[in-house]
Order: structure tokens, then C-alpha cells, then sequence
């Protein structure tokens, strides 16, 4: 691994990279089970190198802003070392999200480059919210078709130029990438993350889960996400190791790509591993008895070798089926986005699969804490990676409190949001809006949260806030969204929803009318994003001077109602 | 070349049969998150299922957003 303490940016670190490692192959593309290329150290900077040589004839400087909306492939980590190269900021965005969201966090980023797919451009390019951001200068689009109408955009195969660009060097604390953790219908919620954040997170990571030449991670989570910006990008680079990408995610190519490419590491979020959890069970469900029995007993062997570490060899010996679905050369599956419940941590592990399951934020530079598997626990998040500081704040009586966290991985705070940011950060540390305490090992254990938001199986943030936009205009006196464990503090972080808390006017019911009107204004909501019912609450919502809710007090008399007997089904 | 409606019939169908829902129990209108109960994982597996019986290629950008029956019959369509 390089040695990043004499590194200043992300940029510097991976030019290193591609001289260190020149002939490791450190990208597969595979479609549909066939590979489709494989580039080098060495081919990797042949392809970067005239793209940044393009932007910066284009007029591109350092500190401009060029955001990247693409699905994970070798485009979308070559367009970012270009702009890494040219000294400029990336603003990875969710390909996921519809284009008017996208073009407004284009707008809010100040983005003044765009590279993206065609299929995404063929919405982008022709949704009418384009307008908001005349900014975007320069389109770059990958994979168009020939002869197809770019709307103004340029081809990115075309956009390279010969001659040598010129590396701009940028200092730890310049910024580095602006990452958007929500924000689509509120207020954008863009964390500054500067080159010393990346760089001092990739040293903590790899300390505890080390990258190596040869080491073949599988990237399934968009890479705009900061988990695999991290592990399927900066971190295996910096090492000489290579990352898988698959054009098609779904499962039956995915299973397949672990034997297929022997992966050493994946990140999961929860939702996909209790997905394999699901396969892998239904198989053993399946097994003849006599072979069941003998399986139960391999297990339990394997269970009781294990408790105080993993020995992935004798695992891989007495459990050689199922290791072998999985490539007989997994390391650890990374879990994280989203809290994930100890019984399927616990199911993997006692297969002799280790599950690296942690607890983090993009506010802090992706992880805080992650089980080191010395003993695996299922039951907590880990414990601090090295240089974090984490400490509970007003403990109760059980020792809860918020959790918050000083590290120099912390973002330089929230773009164009100062007081948001005096909020967050205060006297140096995070605060997280996670409730959590220690155990006596060390251990960090979540109790819910104090913030008004809900993380989903698949990793989404969602904060009521935003959801709310989608019931303007609604005939009612008020209304409001809320994170039904905002209201009801229940501890836990599974099975999180929001809930619609409506006012109604004087004299008016919940009419079949306005109940189908909800219905459907939250039907055209992405389904993560979708409220669970509806409160309907008959006294005036507490309002500021300048006539805003005032939410804490809201939730505090709401929070008085029995949770069970007030919310309706949609 | 089959019309936009034997197109949504045939994916209400496969749907049924694949998850195992009651026979004439889905409408084109369907939101099949909710309907079907199901969550993004097993709406991918749905578009493989969909691949075959149509001998199509259905990116997964495609349906991204998509959450009802005839948006994705449409897109369906479209590729036929």
C-alpha cells in the first residue's frame, strides 16, 4: 500500500498508483456473465490522461466543479481521476434520483461539468428542470449511439486530446468532493469532504481490512455512495488492487461474479444481504436429511473454532459448498448504509463467512466504527477505527445518548449551509443524531435516533423533511411528516417509517376524496421514499414568528398519542 | 408484434405466476412494490423473468423509478 501520510491529495495518490502498479490489472467490466474488458494500472492512464488533458482546454481550473451520474463502471472512476488530475471537485451524484432532483443538486453544487450515460442524459437532457441550471456547461455522455442527438452534449469517447495536462496539486484541506446525503426536496444537505478526509479514512479502513495486489473487490453499491467511493475506488487503488464492476446487478449476475472473479471483498447493504441470506437458507432447506444432519454438525464445528476469531482456511475446509458459491476466496462482506439486524450478521458468520459490519456516515467520512472480528459481535457496530474519537453525550440512566464523533475524516461541513453546519459541528465534534452507548469491551451499540429521518434496508437516507414537498398544496389546514421514531424514541433501527400528520380545517373530514388524493400524491414517491400512514391531529401545529413548524414541540405532544390507535393505513 | 395490451397481460400473468399472487388479482394501475409486497431485489429478479419470456434485454436503467404494471409494459414495449 502506498504510504499515504506523504500524500497531500486524492489525485497525487492515485497518479502514484498508476506508476506503482502499471501491469495489476485494477478494473473488470462484466455484463450479463461476460466479461466485457480489463484494464491495467498502465491502460487506466492512458484513458484518464487525455480526457484531462480535454477538460482543461475546455476551460476547466482548479476548484471547478464536475459532477458525475453514472451507474458503477470503469468510465465513472476514470472521469473522476481526470477531474482529480485537473485539481477540480467531483460531485458524485445518485443516478438513482429523477432528473429534476438531479438537476437541482447540479444547480446547488455549481457544477459546471457533467459526465453521465446516455440512457440517464436521454432524461436529463430533455427534462424541462434543465433550465435551473445553466451553469452545466460542458455534458459529457458515455455510450451514445452513434449519430444520436446529444442535446448539446459531447460524446465522451471523443473528448480526449494528445499532450500532456498539467497535474494541479491541491492540499489536504481543499475540497475534494461535495456528497449529497439528502436533500432532493428540502434543504440539500452537500458534505464537504476534503482530500485529508479521504485520504486519513483510507488509512483507518485498510488498517483493519488491508487491500492488496490481487485483491478483487466487487462494487455493487453506487459509487456515488462514500462506502464504495472508499472500497471500490480510492481505497483498492492506493493498494495495487482491482475492482469488479458489473453493467447488469441482478442477482443470478451477481452470484455468479463471485466464483466467476474469486472476489476477496463486497460491500452489501442490508437489504441485499438478507437477500443471499434467503437463497443460501432455501438451499440448506432443501438438503436430504442425512445430508442436513451432517451440515448442521460441520456448522456447529465451525461455530464453536470460530468464537474469538475467524480461521477462514478450516471454514473454507469444513463448509467447502458454500464457500465455494461465494469464490473460496471471500475475505469479508462489508455491511453497511443501513443498520443490520444481529441475526443474519450472526447466520453468515457461523457459515465461516465474516460479516464486517460498522457504523458510519458521510458526514464523517464514511465509517466510524466496524467490527474487527476479534471476536466477531453481532450485536454491536464495532468499535472506533483508529483516529476516531467517539464519545456519548448526556448518557441517561442506561447510558444512551448521542453519539458524536471528532476525527479528521469529519467533513468540512455542509456547502452554502453555515448555521446547519454550527449545528452539526460543534466545538470540533459531530453530532450524529445516532443514539448509542459503549460496552465494556468497547463495543458501540445503536438505539435509534434522535434526528427526524429513516435509513431504509437498502442504505437510503430519507428525511421527512424532504418527503414532505410531495403533499404541497394539499387541502388540508396543515401538515407534516415525521419519522415515526421521532415521535415514538423506540430504540431500534429496523422497520423504520414515516408518518403523515395532518390538520384538518374546521368542520372538514378525511374524505374518500383526500384519502385518495394521499394515496396517490405518495404513489408517485419512490417507494423508499413512501410515507406509512396518517395521523390525523385536531389542535393548531406550533409555529415560529416567521410561521415555520416548530418540529421538536410538534413531536413532543405528539409523541403524548398512543402510537398503536392513531396512525390510519393508506 | 404483439399491442401494448397483451404486453401488460402477459407481465400481469408472469407476475401472478411468479409470485404466486391470486390468479386476476393485479391491474396494469398496480404499484407492484406495494401489491406484490416485494422490495427492489425481487422487482430485478422479475425483469430477468421478463427477459426470457419476451427474448428482450431490459437494462436496469430502464425501470429505474418504475413501480407500476404498465410503465413497465410500456418499457417493455418498446423493446419488442
Amino acid at each position: 500500500m502506498l504510504d499515504l501520510s506523504k500524500y497531500s491529495s486524492i489525485g497525487e495518490a492515485v497518479r502514484d498508483a498508476l506508476e506503482t502498479w502499471p501491469r495489476e490489472v485494477c478494473l473488470y467490466e462484466s455484463d450479463r456473465g461476460e466479461e466485457k474488458q480489463r484494464i491495467t494500472y498502465r491502460e487506466f492512464k492512458e484513458r484518464a490522461l487525455p480526457l484531462a488533458k480535454w477538460l482543461q482546454d475546455s476551460g476547466f481550473r482548479t476548484g471547478d466543479r464536475a459532477s458525475i451520474i453514472m451507474t458503477n463502471q470503469s468510465k465513472w472512476l476514470i472521469s473522476a481521476y481526470a477531474i482529480f488530475y485537473c485539481g477540480g471537485t467531483l460531485v458524485p451524484l445518485d443516478y438513482k434520483l429523477k432528473p429534476e432532483e438531479q438537476w437541482t443538486l447540479l444547480k446547488h453544487s455549481a457544477a459546471s461539468v457533467l459526465i453521465t450515460e446516455y440512457p440517464i442524459w436521454r432524461q436529463l437532457g430533455s427534462s424541462p428542470v434543465r433550465v435551473v441550471a445553466p451553469e452545466v456547461k460542458n455534458v459529457l455522455v458515455t455510450e451514445a449511439p452513434e449519430n444520436a442527438d446529444l442535446a448539446g452534449a459531447t460524446a465522451w469517447e471523443s473528448a480526449k486530446r494528445t499532450g500532456q495536462p498539467m497535474f494541479v496539486p491541491r492540499e489536504r484541506e481543499d475540497l475534494a468532493c461535495i456528497v449529497y446525503s439528502s436533500g432532493t426536496g428540502g434543504t440539500p444537505k452537500g458534505c464537504m469532504m476534503t482530500h485529508g478526509n479521504y485520504l486519513e479514512q483510507c488509512v483507518a479502513l485498510t488498517s483493519i481490512y488491508p487491500f492488496w495486489p490481487g485483491v478483487k473487490y466487487l462494487s455493487i453499491l453506487p459509487t456515488n455512495h462514500a462506502i464504495d467511493f472508499m472500497v471500490g475506488f480510492f481505497g483498492p487503488f492506493t493498494c495495487g488492487a482491482a475492482v469488479v464492476h458489473l453493467r447488469t446487478l441482478r442477482p443470478e449476475f451477481v452470484r455468479e461474479a463471485f466464483p466467476k472473479y474469486q472476489i476477496t471483498y463486497v460491500s452489501l447493504v442490508p437489504l441485499v444481504l438478507k437477500n443471499l441470506q434467503r437463497g443460501l437458507q432455501s438451499r440448506l432447506d432443501e438438503l436430504p436429511p442425512a445430508k442436513r444432519r451432517i451440515f448442521e454438525r460441520l456448522r456447529a464445528i465451525n461455530k464453536s473454532l470460530t468464537k474469538s476469531r475467524p480461521i477462514l482456511p478450516l471454514s473454507r475446509l469444513l463448509l467447502k459448498q458454500v464457500h465455494a458459491a461465494f469464490g473460496g476466496k471471500l475475505q469479508a462482506i462489508i455491511v453497511g448504509g443501513a443498520f443490520t439486524e444481529p441475526q443474519t450478521l450472526q447466520f453468515f458468520y457461523d457459515l465461516g463467512i465474516p460479516v464486517a459490519n460498522g457504523y458510519g456516515l458521510t458526514e464523517a467520512g464514511t465509517a466510524v466504527t466496524v467490527n474487527d472480528l476479534h471476536p466477531f459481535r453481532g450485536d454491536t457496530v464495532g468499535k472506533p477505527l483508529p483516529g476516531m474519537e467517539v464519545r456519548i453525550l448526556n448518557p441517561d440512566a442506561d447510558g444512551i445518548g448521542q453519539v458524536s464523533v471528532r476525527s479528521k475524516t469529519v467533513m468540512a461541513g455542509y456547502l452554502n449551509e453555515p448555521e446547519l453546519t454550527a449545528q452539526t459541528i460543534v466545538d470540533g465534534w459531530l453530532m450524529t443524531g445516532d443514539m448509542g452507548r459503549f460496552d465494556a469491551a468497547g463495543h458501540l451499540q445503536l438505539f435509534g435516533r434522535k434526528k427526524n429521518m429513516i435509513v431504509t434496508e437498502e442504505g437510503k437516507n430519507v428525511y421527512a423533511e424532504d418527503v414532505e414537498q410531495a403533499f404541497d398544496g394539499l387541502a388540508v389546514k396543515e401538515y407534516c411528516v415525521f419519522a415515526a421514531n421521532y415521535i415514538w424514541p423506540s430504540r431500534s433501527m429496523v422497520g423504520e417509517q414515516l408518518v403523515l400528520v395532518i390538520h384538518l380545517d374546521h368542520g372538514q373530514t378525511l374524505t374518500e376524496a383526500l384519502r385518495n388524493e394521499i394515496a396517490t400524491r405518495n404513489n408517485r414517491l419512490i417507494n423508499y421514499k413512501r410515507v406509512h400512514g396518517v395521523l390525523l391531529y385536531n389542535e393548531d401545529f406550533p409555529l415560529t414568528a416567521s410561521l415555520k413548524i416548530i418540529r421538536v414541540a410538534l413531536a413532543e405532544r405528539l409523541g403524548k398519542l398512543n402510537r398503536e390507535q392513531v396512525i390510519l393505513p393508506i | 408484434m404483439r399491442t401494448l395490451e397483451q404486453t401488460t397481460q402477459e407481465i400481469l400473468e408472469l407476475a401472478v405466476k411468479h409470485f404466486k399472487a391470486a390468479p386476476g388479482s393485479l391491474k396494469a394501475e398496480d404499484d407492484f412494490y406495494k401489491k406484490l409486497g416485494i422490495d427492489s431485489l425481487q422487482a430485478l429478479d422479475l425483469l430477468s423473468r421478463l427477459e426470457d419470456h419476451f427474448h428482450i434485454e431490459l437494462p436496469d436503467y430502464e425501470v429505474q423509478g418504475v413501480s407500476d404494471f404498465k410503465t413497465l409494459a410500456e418499457r417493455v414495449q418498446s423493446r419488442l
